[in-house]
């Protein structure tokens, strides 16, 4: 399960790298689906695994983008390739 | 934040999310530098695409290349030339290994029992008169018959300012063959003279081209956005041209900032290494560019430029929505 920080700083990438209006990270619910609600798509979430590889040095498989559907799912991606490492 | 399900009916919303998740990534092959045709105007010829590369022959090539082409991600081979269906084999190749689409200007047959489900997009320049001007001979007499009533072929009507008040007459034509229509415009990469658009024509074709969509829904495969995208060049602020094209080739992309583009695409020429500038000619000037793919490229890639408003979010929605049908992602 992600920490709260790190599902915030999700949010906060993802606001601040697709100029997304009117959210903050604390109203940006991190259940609500990315593509289904927010509308991404796959070269934005390239762009959002840019930053958050290098924040975090991780590597987020094309593979896998699929599977990152919300911002939460992102947060847990993230702690589980972390503990991986 | 503006929310999808916040701009959509239910219905709407059920069709967004069909299309959502296809993450189309497209690529074009010039399948052969050759052509049983050499219509004036066609981009390939007249920007010397045929002598840009000199065309692989070993089909284990062709084959080895393929399977690097779905490694590296490609959803979508997008069969050009030249005319494709002058080397069978190589189709073929493309068409047991990934989801393929053929252009051909209709000539020769694919044999169906080969080819079964492979779609297939006829050329068609205009009526009897103009395809006898600009190609040589008619031929859609010829398309016609090869392709009535085969469900997965239809027409790319290119339409010349010269078909104002006469496309109707066409897609009639096209609909009694059992056949469906893209309409997408010239762009006259040869200067033909009458051939170019002035603006008080772009604006009466797109009025013909809502009418045909209104009048044959079952065999126009269009929408009205895009009629006015094309027309007008200008998608909800923006201006198209090479500063906003997506279909520019990826490794060849100096562009800085970057638009938001197709992911991972890429213009093959026939030599299976040589890459071209973008998916139509290498010479055209983009501000006079009317790529119908490219346009709907353009708009596909910005959905959420149109999470804006509910009429903006339906238009981007009909548009993939097309692409995804000319392009066999999801049924007619
Ligand atoms: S049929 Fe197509 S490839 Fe051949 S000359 Fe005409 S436009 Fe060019
Ligand atoms: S010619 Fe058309 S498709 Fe090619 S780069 Fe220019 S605008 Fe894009």
């Amino acid at each position: 399960m992600a920490t709260d920080t790190t599902i915030l700083r999700v949010a906060e990438v993802m606001i601040d790298e697709l100029k997304l209006e009117d959210v903050t990270p604390d109203t940006f619910s991190p259940d609500i689906d990315l593509v289904d609600e927010v509308g991404i798509d796959s070269m934005d979430l390239a762009t959002v695994a840019l930053v958050i590889q290098d924040e975090y040095g991780i590597r987020i498989d094309e593979d896998d983008y699929t599977k990152l559907t919300t911002v939460r799912r992102i947060a847990d991606y993230i702690e589980t390739k972390k503990m991986a490492a | 934040m503006k929310t999808v399900s916040s701009l959509l009916d239910a219905e709407w919303h059920e069709r967004y999310k069909r299309i959502s998740r296809l993450n189309i990534r497209s690529s074009i092959y010039d399948v052969t530098n050759r052509c049983n045709l050499r219509c004036k105007g066609c981009f390939f010829f007249s920007s010397g695409e045929d002598k840009a590369a000199a065309e692989e022959t070993d089909i284990r090539k062709w084959e080895a290349f393929i399977d690097r082409e779905k490694e590296r991600g490609v959803n979508l081979a997008i069969l050009i030339g030249g005319e494709p269906t002058l080397c069978m084999d190589r189709v073929e190749a493309f068409y047991k290994r990934l989801p393929s689409f053929c252009a051909t200007n209709g000539l020769i047959k694919l044999d169906r029992d080969r080819f079964p489900d492979l779609m297939v997009g006829i050329s068609l320049w205009g009526d009897e008169e103009d395809e006898k001007l600009l190609r040589g001979k008619d031929a859609f007499a010829i398309s016609s018959k090869n392709y009535a009533g085969d469900p997965n072929a239809y027409y790319l009507y290119t339409i010349t300012p010269r078909q104002l008040g006469k496309t109707g007459r066409i897609i009639r034509k096209i609909r009694d063959a059992g056949l469906k229509v893209h309409m997408q415009l010239l762009s006259n990469d040869e200067g033909v003279d009458g051939f170019s658009w002035r603006p008080d024509e772009l604006a009466a074709i797109r009025d013909e081209m809502d009418d045909a969509l209104d009048r044959y829904p079952e065999t126009v495969i269009s929408s009205k956005y895009y009629h006015e995208i094309i027309t007008t060049g200008r998608m909800l602020d923006r201006t198209f041209g090479w500063r906003e094209c997506p279909s520019v080739t990826e490794p060849l992309d100096t562009r800085d900032p970057r638009p938001r583009r197709l992911i991972h695409f890429i213009r093959w020429a026939s030599d299976l290494q040589t890459m071209h500038r973008c998916c139509t000619s290498e010479t055209r000037d983009c501000s006079t560019c009317k790529d119908g793919a490219a346009h709907m490229s353009w708009v596909m890639v910005n959905k959420r430029a149109h999470i804006r408003t509910a009429k903006d979010l339906r238009n981007w929605i009909e548009i993939y929505e097309m692409f995804a049908k000319l392009y066999q992602f999801i049924p007619w």
